[in-house]
């Protein structure tokens, strides 16, 4: 095992800094913000609406619609051509599975709950910035949910067990066990992971030793989700406790 | 409500002497710029006004250029009027809103020649650099043209080239080279309503004006692009008052760049 430094310098099981809020896009039903290290994302709630086209409507539920978009000039190398490619329709998909099982649409039969995540800056780690925004934005919706989502990024970078990983680490060659990268999104109430991918190679005994550092890595990021929640919606002259 | 209904709602408002959000009826929102706020862009910025909300991001690239003009760079400009912003837009291809606006303040961009193409040739005929501009928005409160073009400019003046060994481009490597930028080409939004002529339109006023005109001007005070909009026709009196006051709020916005 070589890589026992980080590039950045952060500690194994260190997340990179992160900026939380809620209600920042005036127009939505709800909305977040979510920057972790040099990954932004936005996301606004619009609904529950009428579902268009009509035979996509549920009588028995409302539906959860999720868009994961990377703004033009959000990757690190060339521009990204706009309109959704493969791995956001992709992207898309996940994360709204990792969303679902907290949601509850019962209430809204017919309806969509639209959730847009926009990127314009991104550094790995752009669809569990999304979903960590996301979450927030039904939150601050007012969506009826069992709890909130957290999602982060853990894996191996030649053999070490890392989490969040960066672009750098994502990209590192050097060494000979490679790197696994695996997105986790994480419902602290249930315990249950939401989301799991994961590219690269690992041992089944490193998979499950990264999954539970993981699962402790989103236990801290949702109390920053908690506290966007709140700061958006203290009494004035409250302290933020 | 029907668009005649609005309409009326807004001219009465503006009889009063003021719009629909309470301030005077030649007043434009409060303008604030912030520049870089994409770090994976060459260069950035993040227009407001009042709570309309537009970033402005440049790519930079090296292309062939056109076989017409060899000794040129390229430039392009792309809006995306994304659904996070408002309810009104739908994910997808740009509708004609998006096509629309992406030419207006491309052409106040090329017309006014304010990036010296010539100075983005690297070697003639072969190879150029292709500057790219995606206008996003991020909340629609009104007149996202005028934050759009704001935006590109601030885009373009925050941009730097980066490092090129002739072969490939290392995007991580940042020199500090800015764009062969010379002019702040600024396009005003002007409204017709009944007899009331306003800048600076809320959302509700855009859906229920007369016409529209928007002027690119340079801080030289010329016009650099013109694009008329609405169902009305406009007279020439009509369209020299639009000017001057485009002209009067293009050098308000200049200076919060």
């Amino acid at each position: 095992m070589t890589y026992t430094k980080r590039l950045d310098g952060r500690k194994q099981k260190e997340i990179r800094p992160i900026v939380a809020k809620a209600g920042v896009i005036k127009n939505a039903d709800g909305s977040g913000y979510f920057k972790i290290g040099n990954t932004v994302a936005y996301a606004a709630v619009y609904g529950p609406r009428e579902l268009h086209p009509k035979f996509l409507q549920d009588p028995s539920t409302g539906i959860l619609r999720c868009n994961y978009n990377m703004m033009p000039f959000s990757g690190m190398g060339n521009r990204v051509k706009p309109g959704q490619n493969r791995r956001a329709k992709e992207i898309s998909l996940v994360t709204e599975k990792a969303l679902l099982p907290v949601v509850d649409l019962k209430e809204y039969p017919n309806a969509v709950v639209d959730v847009f995540i926009e990127l314009p800056q991104t550094d790995a780690g752009s669809r569990c910035a999304g979903i960590c925004a996301a979450s927030i934005a039904l939150a601050d919706a007012g969506i009826p949910m069992k709890d909130l989502v957290s999602a982060v990024s853990v894996g191996t970078v030649d053999g070490t067990i890392v989490v969040d990983l960066d672009y750098f680490e994502e990209a590192y060659e050097e060494g000979e066990e490679g790197v696994a990268d695996i997105p986790i999104a994480y419902i602290p109430s249930t315990q249950e992971l939401s989301l799991l991918q994961m590219d690269g190679v690992i041992t089944k005994d490193k998979l499950v030793e990264a999954l539970e550092i993981g699962k402790k890595a989103c236990e801290e990021i949702i109390e920053i989700q908690k506290n966007a929640l709140k700061e958006k919606y203290k009494i004035s002259g409250e302290d933020n406790e | 409500m029907s668009k005649k209904a609005v309409r009326d709602h807004i001219i009465k408002v503006l009889a009063a002497g003021v719009r629909l959000d309470g301030r005077k009826i030649e007043d434009y929102r409060d303008v604030q710029v912030r520049y870089g706020v994409s770090n994976t862009a060459e260069g950035s910025a993040l227009v407001r006004i009042g709570e309309t909300e537009v970033i402005a991001g440049a790519k930079l690239s090296v292309e062939t250029p056109f076989p017409d003009t060899p000794e040129e760079g390229i430039i392009m400009v792309n809006a995306e009027l994304l659904p996070i912003s408002s309810s009104r837009f739908e994910a997808g291809p740009p509708g004609i809103e998006a096509i629309e606006l992406a030419r207006v303040v491309d052409r106040g961009l090329r017309e006014s020649k304010a990036l010296d193409v010539r100075k983005l040739c690297i070697k003639k005929g072969e190879k150029v650099w292709a500057v790219s501009v995606d206008i996003c928005t991020l909340n629609d409160a009104g007149n996202l043209l005028d934050a759009a073009g704001l935006a590109t400019i601030a885009a373009l003046q925050d941009a730097v080239f980066p490092a090129y060994d002739g072969i490939e481009i290392n995007y991580k490597e940042k020199t500090g080279e800015k764009l062969p930028l010379s002019k702040t080409p600024i396009p005003i939004t002007v409204l017709k309503i009944g007899s009331y002529f306003i800048v600076d339109p809320l959302q509700e006023e855009m859906l229920a004006f007369d016409s529209r005109l928007t002027v690119t001007t340079t801080a030289e005070g010329n016009i650099c692009s013109l694009q008329k909009g609405g169902d009305a026709a406009v007279k020439v009196e009509d369209v020299a008052k639009m000017i001057d006051m485009a002209l009067e709020q293009a050098d308000m916005l200049r200076g919060k760049l």
